[in-house]
């Protein structure tokens, strides 16, 4: 074990299978400076036929990114900050996510693409976004979202090994958090497994992304108020791990959702749905969802902060949920 | 195809020159404040300085009046003053404050002020064409003369929605002006790394008048940007100008705290500083015996206190409360 950025850990898993797959190449805008750091070295370890900077060209960067995967080459596209993949949305929405059936499942779909998620830092609303929820909707890509640096890095290796397309969420805030990662080379995290961050039996709280970290706050702070708090990371959003979910709340009988997306149509609101379908009868109170407004995020910091889930919201909700 | 050429010998007098000068200059000190309170850590976000490039705006927006629209980039302080925005709204902006240009609720890289026509800065690359074409069309159809600008970056001139762009504008004979400021980076890439060819090529294959200039030579913006948009409000169609400048700030203020290593030589910075346009518009008016000494000093005083009073403002202005979000986000409407 080894301690290391969220970055870091990405960085790690790239070292390791481009290594491991000499076909696997990686393009991005700026990928060679590598403004957040996950992509730092990597060109001038496997040079410019695999490691290259892009024009600013995303529908471009996108389609090819498809492209290449079909023709046979794992492609790594990386596209900064998420609100750019909307530039790009084409390549992911129309192609990555629809062609393996369109094509009557000949198409093996070997790309990653790759974009920093979340507020909290003043970028103003075009880069702020929490986009999830738009790629859950899309019918044929995998999402992983991680919060901690041991995921980050057993997604982003599994990702590279599969041949689905990934969308691979990094929060950004987050990204500088420190935590320990394995130093096999074979270390995969699964896609569709839920990772149980604590046990608890009075209330599930499921965490998203930069929820986790507040969520474990508030898992504290509930304690120390006599409240045992099971906290759950799906870690994966496609495909979602909700027959753990669902077996917790079957448990607790109360649930918390936790998700920096906008509330409406969120990670959030499809858990719920889904648990109300499937857990009903074991409910003891309604479920509670953490998320933001639906609203574009607002560039003063106070607003910023005011409208961004915080543990302190998550214990709020909790002991709303406890009272019912 | 033959196109129609866009130099004339037209000259803005020295009037109007120095009130070009007494611009550019508004720009360069409004920057270097919110240049220095970026590296203070006084504000919320990053902020992406275009000194050096003052020339172009300024002389650009001359042409124009508020009843023009002018889209913008993430490089949009410049574009914002150029236009007639106040010091006092764009400072308070990028320091979050409720007295800001969008309340503080955009920031530096949405700087925005619909009364001047500021159709706005912004953070999506290329983003800024488009809607600057959409108020061309607008334009277009209210009949009066109106013409836009769109202002964007070499970089941004490999994002489709320009080839989309001119495609169109040609078709329609859009009131519109394509001004690429190719400062020769995109981000921190070399622009001929992700450029290929001549941008201006690009332009020229769809058939509108074209023309490369120096960018920091104002008044070679101002006689190209005088014909061009004389023919957008005559119903002529779109041109291009590229013109060639440079950053003498970072892409961001922010940069030397994740760089490993520099992207360009303190030497190409240097060459560059020697071209600066603000010393360059100065020297002229002294060699037309326009301007003295006395006069340079008056202006940078003038522009001091202007800058000075819109920090002010801003310190003392309240951080946007959320109700103005809620009011904000839909007309009569809540969401
Ligand atoms: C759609 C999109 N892709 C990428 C970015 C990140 N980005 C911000 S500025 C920039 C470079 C822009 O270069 P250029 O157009 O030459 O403008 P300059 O910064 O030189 O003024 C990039 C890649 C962005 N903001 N939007
Ligand atoms: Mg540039």
């Amino acid at each position: 074990m080894v301690k290391m950025r969220l970055t870091q850990a990405i960085n790690a898993a790239y070292f390791e299978e481009m290594e491991r797959n000499e076909r696997i190449v990686l393009f991005g805008e700026d990928v060679e400076v590598s403004m957040f750091g996950d992509t730092r070295g990597l060109h001038a370890k496997f040079g410019s036929k695999r490691v290259r900077n892009t024009p600013i060209s995303e529908s471009a960067m996108t389609g090819m990114a498809v492209g290449a995967a079909m023709a046979g080459t794992p492609t790594i596209c990386h596209l900064m900050f998420s609100n750019f993949a909307l530039t790009g949305f084409d390549g992911i929405a129309n192609q990555a996510a629809k062609l393996r059936l369109m094509t009557g499942g000949q198409a093996r779909l070997p790309v990653t693409f790759v974009a920093a998620i979340g507020a909290g830092t003043s970028t103003g609303a075009q880069h702020s976004d929490t986009p999830y929820p738009m790629f859950m909707n899309l019918g044929g890509i995998n999402i992983a979202v991680p919060a901690t640096p041991a995921d980050a890095k057993g997604l982003m290796k599994s990702a590279l090994r599969g041949f689905n397309p990934t969308i691979f969420l990094l929060p950004r805030v987050r990204g500088a958090t420190a935590g320990e990662v394995s130093e096999d080379p074979d270390f995969l995290v699964p896609y569709g497994k839920a990772s149980v961050l604590q046990e608890g039996t009075d209330i599930t709280i499921v965490a998203i992304g930069s929820c986790v970290n507040h969520a474990v706050r508030a898992a504290k702070a509930l304690k120390e108020d006599g409240v045992s708090v099971e906290l759950i990371d799906p870690r994966t959003l496609v495909p979602l791990d909700t027959d753990t979910i669902v077996a917790s709340v079957r448990k607790t009988g109360r649930l918390v959702v936790a998700d920096e997306a906008r509330d409406r149509c969120s990670a959030a609101s499809h858990i719920a749905a889904v648990v109300g379908d499937e857990a009903f009868s074991s409910l003891r109170a309604p479920i509670k969802r953490v998320t933001a407004p639906n609203i574009p995020m607002p560039y003063a910091p106070a607003l910023e902060r005011a409208l961004l889930p915080d543990p302190e919201k998550i214990v709020a909700a909790a002991m709303l949920t406890m009272a019912g | 195809m033959s196109q129609p050429d866009l130099h004339h010998n037209f000259t803005p007098g020295p009037e109007r020159l120095k009130a070009m000068l007494e611009r550019m200059l508004l720009i360069r000190r409004t920057e270097e404040q919110l240049g220095a309170d970026s590296r203070s850590g006084e504000l919320p976000g990053n902020v992406h300085l275009c000194a050096g490039q003052e020339a172009i705006a300024v002389a650009v927006c001359d042409h124009l009046s508020d009843d023009d629209y002018v889209g913008s980039t993430h490089r949009g302080h410049g574009h914002f003053l150029a236009k007639g925005g106040s010091a006092k709204s764009l400072i308070a902006e990028v320091h979050g404050k409720s007295s800001g240009a969008c309340g503080g609720l955009g920031g530096s890289m949405h700087v925005t002020d619909l009364s001047k026509g500021m159709i706005g800065a912004n953070g999506i690359v290329g983003g800024g064409i488009g809607l600057a074409a959409g108020a061309a069309l607008s334009a277009q159809v209210a009949g009066q003369g109106q013409v836009a600008v769109a202002f964007f970056g070499d970089g941004a001139s490999s994002q489709g929605i320009l080839s989309e762009v001119m495609n169109i504008a040609v078709l329609w004979k859009l009131p519109l002006l394509l001004v690429c400021e190719y400062n020769g980076y995109s981000e921190f890439s070399a622009s001929a790394t992700v450029n290929a060819g001549e941008i201006a090529d690009r332009a020229r294959a769809f058939g509108m008048p074209t023309e490369v200039i120096d960018g920091n030579d104002l008044e070679a913006v101002w006689a190209v940007a005088a014909v061009a948009i004389d023919r957008a409000r005559k119903g002529e169609g779109p041109s291009f100008i590229e013109a060639k400048t440079y950053r003498l700030r970072g892409h961001l203020e922010a940069e030397d705290g994740f760089l490993q290593a520099p992207y360009r030589s303190e030497d190409e910075i240097d060459q560059w500083r020697t071209r600066d346009p603000i010393p360059r518009l100065a020297q002229r008016l002294v060699e037309l015996s326009a301007l003295t000494a006395t006069d340079i000093e008056a202006l940078e005083a003038n522009v001091a206190a202007e800058v000075k009073d819109a920090l002010q403002f801003a310190h003392e202005s309240e951080p946007p409360g959320m109700e103005r979000v809620l009011s904000s986000v839909f007309v009569d409407q809540r969401p």
